[in-house]
């Protein structure tokens, strides 16, 4: 039961745990009878690993509730035996956040697919956590609303891992992340209790515990049903497609658009080879000649749009615009989107691997960060393709690389962490929407120092008392918790202690 | 009356809370004070006035941020960014007129703790979801940071969305770093007659389901409508507010009074009218200054708030009026008793939660000032705040007894 994680540094297995693992398969089926208990090698090898697939390792057991009382009698049931849980919704998580471990029980939301309650004249739709994404935009399309977060994982991607990321999508310039859609969760802590925070109404009565909730990685607790808001969809969507020569024009272009009052629904930039790869995948009509690609997309009442495409194109024109495409028909619109959207697959065939980083820095600081990652680029000896949410300063550069060329992966990998220190420097964070996971893990100290992360662990033993709730995960350090009310965390145990703090 | 400590910079609140934490005291936070009268009444050793840790440290208008320390005068901000053609969506309530106070004070810090967001909380969010970042110094006496000045960020848990709210119990924050969005060019509000509260209910409904996307949405029952700006004298109405640049706002008039073309007469308020409105029905204009009259807000699901609201008036002798689409009740009762088990009572089928915001502090003593928490929610609740403030030292009982 072996696994595959170069370079990264997991939990060391409980002995104890793994002496005990036909045990504890025995208690786990006396609470999820049937096929909810998968315990063979070959039948948990689909569970091994996530989105993040250079690293693979196999769980002690995968179990698959499909109520939450099941998920209450397991969770306890671990917390009695002081048994490691690891949660998963779809496993499409980019930054290793359901990384099985050894010795931890998988516990899998898949099961809990079923939309409860279509609530339009409270806007709110009640959905259990397995539910992807767009099935809950798809189950209210034939009303007219849907629920706006859209990561571009949506079609496989579930509701419940979207609250254990706060996950974001193109259109969170105008419409927010997941913490601003989701009015509420039923939760059961590792103890096996079930608490709901929210529900249709909005804000908190005592402490907003939804909003660390939200976002928590599945280090807090397991959801088992999710209340999300839902909004009418808008009348006209349009886009315009501007190539700029420069980055620098691009970026200025993005600045005097929101500067000049307008919250366009999406801004998205992508640089030359981005472009490239794209059009050569889906052939969409890019311009090749310019350094820098916009889409700009409006959405609301037809007059609206108009008048603000008018707008747009007036400062895409006083920044130096070389080409500018206003869609005319919803086909154009999905074409500048489709080159956009296929991005990913198409870097993806320019390389056998690919590294998706996903780091945040204030707009402005654009062009120096872009000119920075040439250098580095240059110096890790690969390339790299930057598509980027350009409304909010949401990064995300795509490392090509050979897994099967000796030391490449490694390269990659510090290549990556280079550009997340340098979204750091420049006054931004690690991650802007994917998850600090394992992948972000060891990088958490560039931006916090020891009070910082020892306050976020407290906070962590506060709802799991004895951290058995996906350790190894965004903390570069695991604590117990007895440790913590006299904690300091000794700076010379933490990785990358030559990094300045702040 | 308690001791109080003036502090200017970060370390003399850090100092602060490590001497009232080695002493064994209790420290009261506060900036201008103006809502000392919010929450449960305390009775700290110490005061901690941070009215003097004040100042913008960072605004950039083209990267919608902002950064302030705590202390730093909201009317100020709001006046800053105004001046950049900005605004805080959220619209923070002035607490001033319904406390009995003058209305335009209040700290950055103050508007924070509270998070009471105005008419706008339907499509812009509270203040929860604007704030990106804080510096803090914990219970512990240690300052730290989390977030930063980014609207997109999930590195470590979101702690200052969980600080908003927490009326000062987990932290004292130093500095707050917010996003701020354009201000509409214009607005417009849609009054409309309404015979009953379900017809209200049914109204707001369609509005909030259509694509006028209202930023303002309120039932108004004869009475409270005639205390309120530019509608003096009416009958029972629901008010319905766009924002936006001219051509959208016009469509949007026109299909929002298509809409509402079955229900009652329906007429038009232009920007300067429309304002004031909703400043006032913001700050419970219409609650103001009433002596000692009990004044609760309820948070609820939208659709059942307007019966819900005539049902508590009716049965307590008392007066209420809907934010939020229906969502937000604030409830003026008829003298200084609370009858907390009552409204609470009233709301529990609908789900939500009851905050008693204005009576005598005798009568905030001796009630649940916040909705009470139950087995689970609580004992973690207790652990939360024991995590940032282990020796119950930053406004301990200002949200719940013995915490």
């Amino acid at each position: 039961m072996t696994g595959t994680t170069p370079g990264l540094r997991l939990p060391e297995a409980d002995a104890r745990v793994l002496a005990r693992r036909e045990e504890i398969i025995a208690a786990l089926r006396a609470i999820v009878p049937g096929e909810g208990v998968i315990a063979h090698e070959r039948e948990m090898r689909p569970y091994e690993s996530d989105g993040l697939t250079a690293y693979r390792q196999l769980p002690l057991v995968v179990v698959l509730p499909s109520t939450t009382e099941q998920v209450a009698a397991v969770l306890k049931y671990c917390h009695d035996n002081e048994i490691r849980v690891v949660p998963r919704g779809s496993g499409t998580s980019l930054s290793g956040g359901s990384l099985p471990l050894q010795d931890a029980v998988l516990l899998g939301l898949g099961k809990f697919n079923r939309v409860l309650d279509i609530d339009t004249a409270n806007r709110a739709c009640v959905v259990q956590p397995g539910v992807t994404n767009l099935g809950i935009s798809k189950a209210v399309d034939h009303l007219g609303f849907y629920y706006a977060p859209d990561p571009s994982s949506q079609i496989a991607c579930s509701i419940g891992g979207n609250v254990g990321e706060n996950s974001g999508g193109v259109h969170c310039l105008k419409y927010g992340l997941t913490t601003n859609n989701v009015l509420g969760v039923e939760m059961v802590l590792i103890t096996g209790e079930i608490v709901r925070f929210g529900g249709k109404h909005l804000d908190a009565g005592g402490l907003d515990l939804l909003s660390v909730i939200i976002g928590s990685e599945g280090l807090l607790g397991v959801v088992t049903e999710v209340t999300v808001r839902l909004l009418k969809k808008p009348d006209t969507a349009r886009a315009v497609l501007v190539g700029f020569p420069t980055s620098e024009d691009a970026g200025e272009c993005v600045a005097r658009i929101i500067g000049g009052g307008i919250i366009p629904a999406a801004i998205e930039m992508m640089d030359r080879d981005a472009i490239a790869a794209a059009e050569a995948f889906v052939n969409v009509g890019y311009p090749l000649d310019v350094e820098a690609l916009l889409i700009v997309e409006l959405d609301g009442p037809e007059a609206e749009c108009a008048h603000l495409l008018e707008e747009v194109t007036r400062i895409a024109e006083g920044c130096n615009s070389v080409t500018l495409r206003v869609s005319t028909s919803e086909a154009e619109r999905l074409g500048f989107w489709a080159g956009r959207k296929a991005a990913f697959p198409a870097v993806g065939r320019l390389s056998p691997d690919y590294l998706c980083m996903d780091g945040t820095i204030p707009r402005r600081q654009l062009p120096y960060v872009l000119s920075r990652m040439r250098e580095l680029s240059v110096q890790y000896g690969l390339r790299v393709a930057n598509v980027f949410h350009a409304g909010d300063g949401n990064l995300h550069p795509l490392i090509l690389y050979d897994a099967n060329a000796p030391g490449e992966l490694e390269a990659a990998e510090n290549f990556g962490a280079d550009i997340l220190r340098l979204c750091v420097e420049v006054g931004g964070v690690l991650t802007g929407e994917h998850g600090v996971g394992v992948e972000k893990r060891d990088l958490m100290p560039t931006m916090f120092n020891e009070v910082d992360l020892a306050q976020q662990l407290r906070l962590k033993c506060a709802f799991d008392d004895k951290s058995l709730l996906n350790p190894g995960k965004v903390f570069p350090t695991l604590h117990r918790c007895a440790e913590m009310g006299r904690m300091h965390v000794s700076g010379g145990a933490l990785p990358f202690p030559d990094l300045p703090r702040f | 009356m308690s001791d109080i400590i003036a502090a200017r910079d970060e370390q003399e609140v850090a100092e602060a809370a490590r001497t009232a934490l080695g002493a064994g005291k209790t420290l009261e936070v506060r900036g201008h004070g103006s809502q000392q009268a919010l929450g449960r009444p305390s009775q700290t050793d110490l005061t901690l006035d941070l009215s003097a840790l004040s100042g913008v440290t960072l605004y950039e208008p083209e990267e919608l941020v902002l950064s302030a320390r705590a202390g730093t005068p909201r009317a100020d901000i709001e006046e800053m960014v105004a001046a950049r053609g900005q605004m805080l969506a959220f619209e923070p309530m002035d607490t001033g007129p319904l406390l009995g106070g003058t209305a335009g004070r209040g700290t950055i810090g103050g508007m924070f703790a509270v998070n009471l967001a105005g008419p706008r909380r339907i499509s812009h969010g509270a203040v929860r979801d604007h704030a990106l970042g804080i510096k803090a110094v914990s219970g512990r006496g240690e300052p730290f940071k989390s977030g930063g000045r980014v609207v997109k960020n999930v590195t470590g848990y979101d702690l200052p969305r969980l600080m908003a709210g927490a009326f000062g119990t987990l932290c004292i924050a130093t500095e707050i770093t917010l996003k701020v969005l354009p201000r509409p060019l214009m607005e417009e509000t849609v009054i409309a007659r309404v015979a009953s509260p379900a017809e209200a209910a049914a109204a707001l409904s369609a509005a909030m389901g259509s694509s006028c996307e209202v930023s303002g949405a309120a039932f108004l029952p004869e009475g409270v409508a005639g205390r309120l700006p530019g509608l003096s004298g009416s009958p029972a109405l629901v008010a319905l507010r766009m924002e936006g640049v001219p051509p959208s706002v016009s469509a949007r008039r026109a299909m929002l009074l298509k809409v509402l073309a079955g229900i009652g007469r329906a007429e038009v308020l232009e920007t300067e009218t429309s304002r004031p409105l909703w400043q006032a029905v913001r700050d419970v204009i219409p609650f103001a200054g009433a002596g000692e009259r009990a004044v609760w807000r309820l948070s609820t699901q939208p659709k059942a708030g307007p019966e819900l609201a005539a049902t508590l008036a009716a049965d307590l002798g008392g007066e209420a009026y809907c934010d939020w689409a229906g969502g937000l009740i604030w409830l003026c009762l008829p003298g200084e008793a609370s009858h907390a088990d009552d409204v609470r009572a009233a709301l529990a089928p609908f789900g939500g939660h009851a905050t008693l915001i204005r009576a005598s502090a005798a009568e905030r003593a001796r009630t649940a000032v916040f909705q009470p928490l139950d087995g689970a929610l609580a004992a973690l609740t207790k652990r939360v705040k024991e995590s940032f403030d282990p020796g119950l030292v930053l406004n301990p009982g200002r949200m719940h007894a013995g915490m």
